[in-house]
């Protein structure tokens, strides 16, 4: 697809979802107009991991295939990931201050969406520390496998952790009461997102292709 | 000195390697035959440390085929039959010169290790200072430990990257030396030297790498004594 | 030969290392008692606040320590290129990761049994009665922690900042074993002690899929 088709389709839905989401979907019945924020704030966590899977895969080929495209979108993915995860610790407290109260609490969805946040940030700080470009893509590949290997069990510790130690759960448990109104809207906005999550990564991988010539030029123009 | 267990050669296929956009190797197919005593000679940066490196699969091609004689790819069966001197000594300085040694032994398997140990070191004018930390050693001996290691596992292929770095005129016929003998029982070697160092009249090939490609190989043309001349200053 | 036979090696050669120099677990000591300390004292907690987070406090004080301790792991290898020598001997590169990874377990479980009477004096917390069971729940954390740590520490070692990194990069990743450790001790702690089995097989979870990672990806940690 075009960059600028798929540009105006992204456009067109986050449009749309965002006119649902503020419009279209009823008003929940106890905390009011802040809860439409749920529309961003779970398919934002839902589309993150969608692009963590893609860092997980892109790290895996380029382990075995040493293809630099691979290295390209895993760090594409990765940056997009992140900021989606960002999104997601942002938007968790701006519901949680007018519903409950508090700004935050270490909920079991919020804690592991903080980790995971952590870990990429991570992956994306060690690329930063690498200057070698093969060194640095195969050190964040294994890595970037090492993380993603973690965040079952960094979910799964977090979740038992919490049955022991209960606190006010935000955003309400997975899906309750959720009319089906709200679901087609939650649908809508999840395929917004994703379709935006695509469009980012296209972008950054583009870039990451756009340097790589730079460097190569650069150093034909550097050496005698 | 003993025999080589077996022999063994080693081939390479179209073997490239890149760092980033600059080329250490670019199609490099040469086979170097089982006995053979090969001299790589070229300027600093022609690929010489790349060539051998990758031929001790310490470095991986970017692209390209490495194949010894007896088996497809590298194992750990074939690394238990080849050795390297390389640029740096790879010894441990917080231990002594045998104990050095004895991880060598131990780690391949060697039999008789003690003895072979006090044979090597002795033959390697390093029996006195057996028990002192390699900390305390001058670049010369640690040389010479660096290659008594290298000798230890009876190798059948040896690769060598100037290999007279540090040594003094003793320390070099002793290596020219054990090198010929090496030679003579079997041992394939492979070593990057500099055209005039003594080691040169013990190669029955020389090979010249420019750009990190094979310039001129005397098996193919020319004689030893020809391509070793061959390095413009 | 026997490629466990070669681990053990290796971990005894990393033995006499530390033996000759010294330097790793005395200031690993040091570190984890001055932590400690300094909480004992800026909190004064009462014996019931020590049950409470005393483990916590413990686990995050072993972690610290470990991420600190592991950081030199491959670092000191690169002095004479000693690791290309283990590289090139005849045996498969999990085993050289096993041999370093039995090493700082030990270490690490020597500085923790030396932690644990100055821990149980300081906040009077008694456990002799639970000593058995507090050394096997000290032992699977010091493997989760350090079979993450040794296989990130040969990644850390090619970038900068290496000193900061290791811990940047270990920390987050090893939340689910602080989370197990310090429930499992916790439990342990109790005024009426539990013995939370579930945490134990968690952390062992843990470790066999970092082990079963390392295993897989050895020789791509160790590439030049």
């Amino acid at each position: 697809m075009k960059r600028q088709t798929l540009a105006a389709l992204v456009v067109l839905l986050m449009g749309a979802a965002g006119y649902a989401a503020l419009f279209v979907a009823p008003t929940e019945r106890t905390m009011g107009l802040i809860q439409r924020i749920f529309y961003l704030h779970m398919p934002s966590a839902i589309t993150a991991f969608v692009a963590f899977f893609i860092v997980f895969v892109a790290n895996l080929l380029y382990v075995f295939r040493r293809e630099r495209r691979w290295d390209w979108l895993g760090v594409s993915a990765a940056e997009v990931g992140t900021a989606f995860v960002t999104v997601v610790l942002v938007t968790g407290p701006i519901w949680a201050k007018p519903v409950w109260g508090i700004w935050w609490t270490w909920d079991a969805r919020l804690t592991s969406t903080f980790v995971l946040w952590l870990l990429y940030i991570s992956y994306l700080l060690l690329r930063t520390l690498i200057e070698d470009p093969e060194r640095r893509a195969l050190a964040s590949a294994v890595f970037g496998v090492f993380a993603f290997l973690d965040v079952p069990l960094v979910y799964m510790s977090i979740r038992w952790w919490r049955t022991q130690h209960p606190q006010p759960v935000l955003l309400g448990g997975p899906g309750s009461g959720l009319q089906p109104t709200m679901k087609l809207v939650l649908l809508l906005s999840f395929i917004a997102l994703v379709s935006l999550m695509i469009l980012l990564v296209r972008e950054r991988y583009r870039l990451e292709t756009l340097r790589a010539e730079v460097d190569v030029l650069r150093r034909e123009v550097e050496t005698p | 000195m003993s025999q080589p267990q077996q022999p063994l050669g080693v081939r390479f296929e179209n073997i490239e390697k890149r760092y980033g956009s600059i080329v250490g190797l670019r199609g490099v197919s040469l086979a170097i035959a089982s006995g053979e005593c090969v001299a790589l000679v070229g300027h600093n940066g022609s690929g010489k440390t790349t060539l051998l490196r990758v031929a001790a699969t310490l470095i991986r091609p970017s692209s390209g085929k490495l194949a010894f004689s007896s088996y497809g790819n590298a194992s750990s069966e074939i690394r238990r039959r080849l050795s390297m001197v390389a640029h740096a000594t790879m010894l441990y300085e917080e231990f002594t010169a045998a104990e050095n040694l004895q991880l060598t032994g131990q780690l391949y398997g060697v039999e008789n290790s003690s003895r072979r140990i006090g044979e090597l070191l002795e033959h390697a004018g390093l029996a006195a200072r057996r028990g002192s930390l390699v900390r305390t050693f001058s670049r010369g001996m640690r040389q010479r430990l660096a290659i008594a290691r290298a000798l230890l596992t009876e190798p059948s292929l040896l690769l060598l990257d100037e290999p007279g770095t540090g040594l003094d005129v003793q320390g070099a016929a002793w290596l020219t030396d054990t090198l010929r003998q090496l030679r003579d029982a079997g041992c394939t070697i492979l070593m990057s030297l500099h055209g005039r160092s003594e080691l040169a009249p013990i190669a029955t090939r020389a090979l010249r790498l420019e750009a990190g490609a094979v310039a001129a190989d005397s098996a193919v043309a020319g004689t030893v004594r020809g391509v070793l001349n061959s390095v413009v200053p | 030969m026997s490629t466990v036979r070669a681990a053990a090696i290796l971990a005894a050669k990393e033995l006499r290392a530390e033996l000759r120099t010294r330097e790793l677990l005395a200031t690993t000591i040091v570190f984890v008692l001055v932590v400690v300390v300094l909480f004992s004292f800026t909190f004064d907690p009462t014996s019931a606040e020590s049950r409470r987070f005393g483990p916590g406090l413990l686990w995050l004080a072993f972690l610290f320590a470990g991420s600190l301790m592991l950081q030199p792991c491959f670092v000191k290898e690169q002095q004479n290129d000693t690791i290309s020598a283990l590289r090139l001997a005849p045996i498969e590169p999990f085993f050289i990761f096993l041999g370093k990874l039995a090493a700082n377990v030990f270490f690490m479980f020597l500085a923790e049994l030396l932690l644990l009477p100055i821990f149980a004096i300081l906040s009077n917390v008694p456990v002799l009665g639970v000593l058995w069971q507090l050394l096997l729940v000290f032992l699977l954390g010091s493997v989760g922690i350090a079979g993450l740590g040794t296989a990130l520490s040969a990644i850390s070692a090619h970038a900068r900042m290496r000193e900061l990194l290791l811990p940047l990069l270990l920390l987050p990743a090893l939340a689910p074993v602080l989370i197990a450790s310090t429930e499992a001790t916790a439990g342990l702690l109790a005024e009426t002690p539990e013995f939370r089995q579930q945490w134990l097989g968690f952390l062992v979870a843990f470790d066999v899929v970092f082990l079963t990672a390392t295993w897989l990806f050895g020789e791509y940690l160790l590439e030049e």
